[in-house]
C-alpha cells in the first residue's frame, strides 16, 4: 500500500513476567492504515487492543517496532491524535464548556477567551449538549459524558481519532444514537478513527476494515475483515442487508475458535507483514458448491445496491 | 424528616446540656466543714475554709465571669491583666503566622514528592524521623537560636502544621488518576500548566484535608507553647490565672479555646466544600 497514512510496523509489547521470565502480550503487528479509513479491531480480552491504541496515543511505547503517522515516527502524546476514552476522562472540576474549552486553549494557546469560548460552543452543538455548557460531568448523563469526550476530541481538529470502547459503557438506546452521530461525524469529516470494540455490530456498523486480533499472550493479527457493506448504511437496514450475517458470521466464527487456534494452524506460513485481507461473501476461504452459489446470489443482490 | 431530625438532636443536646449544669451546680454548692480560727488567721484564709465553700466555681459563677469577659474582650491594663479578646487574639495571630508559612513550604515539597518517586524516596527517612517529634521539643532549640519567644511558638506552629500538609499534599498529587494526566498529555500539556490545571484541582481536596488537619494540631499546640514561652496568648492566660488560683478564668479560657478551635475547623470545612468536585 503506497498511500498509507498511518503504519504500525513490527510493534510488540514484552513485560518481564511474575516468575522470571518474559511474557509477550502482542508480537510484530503490522498495520497500514489510510487517510479517512474507519478501522475497528476485535480481539478478546487481554489480547493488548487497549495497548496497540496506547501506543498510538503515544501513551505507551512499544518494547520493539515503531509506528509511523504522516510519515514521522510518532515520539510520545500529540494533539494530531485524539483520544477518546471509555471512561470519558472528563475532568470533573470543569463545566462541559470547561472540558472542551481546555482542549481547544491547548492546541491554540495564544487563542483568547472569547475564541475559544466561540470554538468549543461550536463543537458542543455538533454532539447535541446545546444548553448543558454549564453542567458539571457529574450531572451528565453517561451518553452525554461521552458526548462530552467527542466534542473535545473533534475540538482540536486530530489527523486521528482513538477510540478505546467508547461505547461499551452506555446503554443499547444512547449506544446506538452515539454510533449514528460518531459516523455522520467522520464522513462529514473525513475523520481517520482507530477504534476498539468488542461489539461486533458496531464494528460493522461503524467501520470500514475490521482487524481481528488472536487472543493473548503472543497476541498477532490474524486478518484484515474488508467491509462489504455500502458506505452509506441506516442503522435500522444494516442487518437485512444480505452481505451483513456473512461478515458478522465470520467475526464471531473468528472471535469464537479461531482466536484460539489462528497462531497454531497458521504456524509456518503466517506473515504478519501481510495479513490477510478477507471480504466475507465476496471471496470465500472455503468454496463449496452450495457456498459458492449463494454468495454468488448474495452478490448479484450486492450489485444492484 | 432531616427537619425533625434536627430538632430531635437540638432537643437532646439541650437535654444534656441542662443535665450536666445541674449536676455541676449541686455539685458545687454543698458547703463543708467550717474550721474553727481565730477571726486574725481567718482572714488569710479563703472561703473554702472560713465558710466551707466550694472549692471548685459553680456554673453560675463561671458564667458570671464570662459575661465580665464578653463585654470587655479588649482591656489592658498590663501584662499580666489583659483582655481575653487581646489574648485569644493573640494567639490566633500566631497560629497564622506558623501556618500560613507551613502551607508556602508543605505545598510545594508536598508537590515535588508527590510527583517524583525519586524525591518520595529520598525525603522519605526524613519525614518519618521529623514528623513524630513532639513539636514542643523544637522549643528549645527555636528559643536558642531565634532569640525571640513570639517568633519562637510561631516556629513550632510552622513546625507542627507542616507534617500532615505536606504528606496530604503528596499524597494527593501521587494518586490524581491516570485518565486525567492522560487527557493532559494526548493534549501536549505542559509541566507547569499541568500542575495547575490538572494535578492542583485534581488533589485539591486531599490538600485541604491535610491543612484542616493541620490547623486543628496547631491550635492544640499554641496554647502549650504560650504556657511554656508566656509573655501573651490564651495558653499564657490559661497559666497565668492557674498562678492566680482563678478556677473560675481557667475554665472560662478553656471554653473560649474550644470554641475557636471550632471556628477554624469550620473555616478550613467550608474551604474544602469549595474545591471538592463531585464525581
Amino acid at each position: 500500500m503506497a498511500n498509507k497514512f498511518i503504519s504500525i510496523e513490527g510493534i510488540a509489547k514484552r513485560f518481564p513476567a511474575a516468575g522470571g521470565g518474559i511474557t509477550t502480550v502482542f508480537e510484530d503487528l503490522w498495520l497500514p492504515m489510510q487517510r479517512g479509513d474507519f478501522t475497528c479491531i476485535i480481539g478478546h480480552s487481554g489480547c493488548g487492543k487497549t495497548t496497540v491504541l496506547n501506543i498510538l496515543a503515544g501513551l505507551d511505547e512499544p518494547s520493539t517496532g515503531t509506528v509511523i503517522v504522516d510519515n514521522q515516527a510518532i515520539e510520545g502524546p500529540s494533539l494530531d491524535r485524539a483520544v477518546i476514552f471509555q471512561t470519558h476522562a472528563l475532568l470533573p472540576w470543569r463545566s462541559v464548556m470547561g472540558n472542551v474549552a481546555y482542549a481547544v486553549s491547548s492546541k491554540w494557546r495564544k487563542w483568547k477567551t472569547p475564541r475559544v469560548r466561540e470554538r468549543a460552543q461550536k463543537f458542543i452543538d455538533l454532539v447535541g449538549l446545546t444548553g448543558a455548557e454549564g453542567k458539571r460531568p457529574a450531572e451528565l448523563s453517561g451518553g452525554m459524558k461521552q458526548r462530552v469526550g467527542i466534542a473535545r476530541a473533534l475540538s482540536i481538529e486530530p489527523k486521528i481519532m482513538l477510540m478505546d470502547e467508547p461505547f461499551s459503557a452506555l446503554d443499547a438506546l444512547t449506544r446506538g444514537t452515539l454510533q449514528d452521530e460518531v459516523r455522520r461525524i467522520c464522513q462529514e469529516t473525513g475523520q481517520t478513527v482507530f477504534m476498539i470494540t468488542h461489539d461486533v455490530d458496531e464494528a460493522i456498523y461503524l467501520a470500514d476494515r475490521i482487524v481481528l486480533m488472536t487472543n493473548g499472550p503472543g497476541a498477532v493479527l490474524a486478518e484484515v475483515v474488508e467491509n462489504p457493506l455500502p458506505k452509506e448504511r441506516v442503522r435500522t437496514e444494516v442487518h437485512k442487508h444480505p452481505l451483513y450475517y456473512p461478515v458478522r458470521n465470520h467475526i464471531i466464527d473468528f472471535l469464537i475458535s479461531r482466536s484460539k487456534t489462528f497462531v497454531h494452524e497458521t504456524r509456518g506460513t503466517y506473515d504478519p507483514r501481510n495479513i490477510a485481507v478477507v471480504r466475507p461473501g465476496a471471496a470465500p476461504t472455503v468454496a463449496t458448491e452450495t457456498n459458492v452459489l449463494r454468495l454468488g446470489q448474495v452478490q448479484g443482490h450486492a450489485a444492484t445496491h | 424528616m432531616t427537619r425533625s431530625l434536627t430538632l430531635r438532636a437540638a432537643v437532646v443536646s439541650i437535654l444534656i446540656f441542662a443535665t450536666f449544669m445541674v449536676a455541676w451546680h449541686l455539685a458545687t454548692r454543698g458547703t463543708g466543714a467550717v474550721a474553727q480560727m481565730d477571726p486574725e488567721y481567718a482572714k488569710l484564709m479563703g472561703a473554702t475554709a472560713t465558710q466551707g465553700k466550694s472549692a471548685m466555681p459553680g456554673p453560675l459563677d463561671v458564667g458570671g465571669k464570662l459575661w465580665e469577659h464578653l463585654k470587655r474582650p479588649f482591656y489592658d491594663n498590663g501584662p499580666n491583666d489583659k483582655g481575653l479578646g487581646i489574648q485569644l487574639a493573640f494567639s490566633i495571630a500566631r497560629v497564622t503566622g506558623g501556618y500560613l508559612l507551613a502551607v508556602l513550604f508543605a505545598i510545594p515539597i508536598g508537590f515535588l514528592i508527590g510527583m517524583s518517586p525519586l524525591m518520595n524516596k529520598a525525603l522519605d527517612p526524613f519525614i518519618q524521623v521529623l514528623k513524630p517529634i513532639s513539636p514542643l521539643a523544637w522549643m528549645p532549640l527555636a528559643l536558642y537560636t531565634i532569640k525571640d519567644s513570639s517568633l519562637s511558638s510561631i516556629f513550632v506552629i510552622f513546625i507542627c502544621s507542616l507534617w500532615p500538609m505536606m504528606i496530604n499534599t503528596a499524597f494527593g498529587v501521587a494518586s490524581v488518576r491516570r485518565e486525567w494526566l492522560n487527557v493532559a498529555k494526548t493534549l501536549e500539556v505542559g509541566t507547569f500548566r499541568r500542575a495547575f490545571t490538572i494535578i492542583l484541582p485534581a488533589a485539591a481536596p486531599t490538600i485541604l484535608t491535610g491543612m484542616r488537619i493541620s490547623i486543628g494540631i496547631a491550635w492544640l499546640v499554641i496554647v502549650a507553647a504560650e504556657m511554656l514561652v508566656g509573655g501573651t496568648g490564651i495558653g499564657y492566660f490559661v497559666w497565668n490565672e492557674w498562678n492566680n488560683l482563678s478556677i473560675v478564668n481557667v475554665i472560662n479560657a478553656i471554653l473560649l479555646i474550644g470554641v475557636v478551635g471550632m471556628l477554624l475547623d469550620l473555616i478550613l470545612a467550608r474551604l474544602t466544600r469549595l474545591v471538592t468536585f463531585p464525581e
